[in-house]
């Protein structure tokens, strides 16, 4: 076992106390916005796919590459973009939020 | 490496680390409504960033089929982030299979790319990132055809099903195992790809409509769960993070909602839930209900002080929400005190309902949650039930022999009058009847929800002016 995957696992095992504690405190009213907003988050994994078209080192890893970014693209965009209009739609009744 | 090659790293690495950030505050302030558009900016600065930060990595050689790839995802993105809110849960699915999707190349890429040299640990992640891809990737699909109605709601169940599920998903445990000792073995990493496969479509069949929240959030987890595989496999702390943070989130959304519904995990993926129950209908036909009119209604509530609106997916199907808000509107107007109480089930995802009642600019601090709301219905003059109907059903809480005994809900039974617009006698999604329809207080609305609605605002407007 590697240095780096001993890091990784540090950071994994903190990545998901830090999840579970802000995501225990989300408002059950932005529940469906939440889950766009981390489906587009988690298409960060774009970076591992840009690397593979870009070094282009077997045609197999470039074509996989290249449609996994696509795919992943398409969550990134479609992910912000919901999520966005969604809580636009959130308006309070009291007329001090301006 | 020379310096530049460095320099070039730690910059990546800076981004990396400044997205990291970026995205944890973006959940921080998904907390609350007023904070949460700030949030989208937070996670849109970080992946730009991050994206951005990618492209100086030295061993990119070839741009051009990057930016056609970021374009081309681009353009499917778009049309997926302009759906109508009703369609939220089958795009989320489909996101959720288009995630997977990119997790599962990913990983097979780089596992060909490195064999016959893999190392035992990070064989052994690359299998859980395939495995988690590829079942994710095709109960995703599954889910969202259900949901979509392409595919039949109704959970197909057969004998011996959980028996062939699990020795799919034990059969891909053993094929990672042998490759983990024999990363050599080439031939056989399509197999570890094509049984997961088959897994998630065979899970998901047996799985009915009202689990569809659970089941969007376990494969929310598992798309998590992946993608966090995928940073140990590609050496990406920020994906190790983005996914344990996305992982996390879809595990507590399973629990609130498998509590919502008293279930637990095992018994929503086995148990096929949904599945009508002719028995539970029988003998109760000779109970009698009373009915109202529109005009009869509309006094009702105009003379009420208190009223609670409790809304299912039944009004969202009939496009009933907008009317709402009119009623909502008409009865504020009056004096009347209006809230909605909203299930944790209610819709087709979690939170799903409150994005419904938004879209239709009923202001979210009139949305109450279960918890808050149960209390107050003693001192409720009227209940209005509209396209709800099992998360309403007081045997959860007497009958011990009720299929969902025991699964919270709003106790809607304990307001002074309870309302209830419905098509017809039929029973609900689960096939269970509820007994609230028959007590001395209620009175049952026939008709379209939609249609009654508007009756009731046109009473209510026409008799103030």
């Amino acid at each position: 076992m590697g240095s780096a995957l001993i890091n990784g696992l540090f950071v994994f095992m903190l990545a998901a106390f830090i999840g579970f504690e802000v995501i225990r405190r989300v408002s059950p009213l932005l529940h469906t916005p939440l889950m766009s907003l981390t489906n587009a988050l988690d298409a960060i994994a774009v970076v591992g796919a840009i690397v593979l078209v870009g070094e282009h080192k077997s045609t197999l890893s470039f074509v996989f590459g290249f449609l996994a970014v696509i795919a992943a693209t398409s969550n990134v965009v479609g992910g912000f973009l919901i999520t966005d209009r969604m809580l636009k739609m959130f308006k309070s009744s009291r007329p001090t939020k301006p | 490496m020379n310096t530049d090659l460095a320099g070039n790293q730690q910059i990546i690495e800076i981004t990396y680390l400044i997205a990291s950030v970026l995205f944890i505050l973006s959940l921080k302030w998904m907390s609350s409504p007023a904070t949460a558009q700030r949030g989208v900016r937070a996670g849109e600065i970080g992946m730009v960033l991050a994206i951005a930060g990618t492209l100086l990595h030295h061993g990119i050689v070839d741009y051009k089929w990057i930016a056609i790839a970021l374009v081309l995802g681009t353009g499917i993105g778009i049309p997926l982030g302009m759906v109508h809110m009703t369609a939220v849960p089958q795009r989320t699915a489909l996101s959720h299979a288009f995630g997977a999707f990119c997790v599962t190349l990913v990983g097979t890429a780089e596992f060909y790319l490195r064999t016959p040299d893999v190392p035992r640990f990070m064989m052994a992640v690359l299998s859980m990132e395939v495995i988690l891809g590829s079942l994710t990737f095709t109960g995703s699909l599954m889910a969202a055809g259900k949901l979509q109605e392409i595919l039949p709601q109704r959970p197909l169940t057969y004998k011996g099903q959980n028996f062939v599920n699990l020795s799919l998903l034990a059969a891909s445990v053993v094929i990672a195992g042998y490759l983990v000792v024999h990363p050599g073995a080439r031939q056989l990493f399509p197999v570890m790809i094509v049984v997961p496969l088959l897994f998630g479509v065979l899970m998901i069949v047996p799985i009915g409509g009202a689990d569809m929240p659970t089941v969007i959030s376990l494969l929310n987890s598992y798309a998590g769960l992946s993608a966090a595989a995928m940073g140990f496999v590609v050496d990406s702390k920020l994906l190790i993070i983005a996914g344990a943070l996305d992982g996390s989130s879809g595990l507590i959304l399973s629990i609130i909602m498998s509590k919502a519904m008293n279930r637990s995990f095992t018994n929503v993926l086995f148990g096929a839930f949904g599945q009508v129950q002719p028995s539970a209908v029988a003998g109760l036909e000779e109970k009698t209900v009373r009915s109202a009119t529109p005009e009869e209604a509309a006094g009702i509530l105009a003379a009420a002080n208190k009223v609670v609106i409790v809304p299912g997916y039944g009004m969202a199907v009939a496009q009933a929400q907008h009317k709402v808000r009119e009623l909502y509107d008409a009865l504020t107007k009056r004096g009347v005190d209006v809230r909605f109480a909203i299930h944790p089930v209610a819709g087709r995802m979690p939170g799903h309902m409150n994005v419904l009642l938004a879209e239709a600019d009923i202001p979210y601090d009139r949305l109450i949650e279960m918890d808050d709301i149960n209390g107050d219905f003693p001192q409720t003059d009227v209940a209005l039930v509209i396209g709800a109907n099992d998360v309403t059903n007081p045997a959860a809480r007497t009958d011990t022999g009720s299929p969902i005994f025991g699964m919270p809900i709003l106790d809607v039974d304990k307001a002074r009058t309870v309302m209830v617009i419905k098509r017809s006698m039929s029973p609900g999604f689960a096939g269970i009847d509820n007994p609230l329809y028959y007590l001395d207080k209620t009175l049952m609305l026939f008709g379209d929800a939609k249609a009654f609605v508007n009756s009731i605002v046109h009473e209510l407007t026409a008799s103030t002016h």
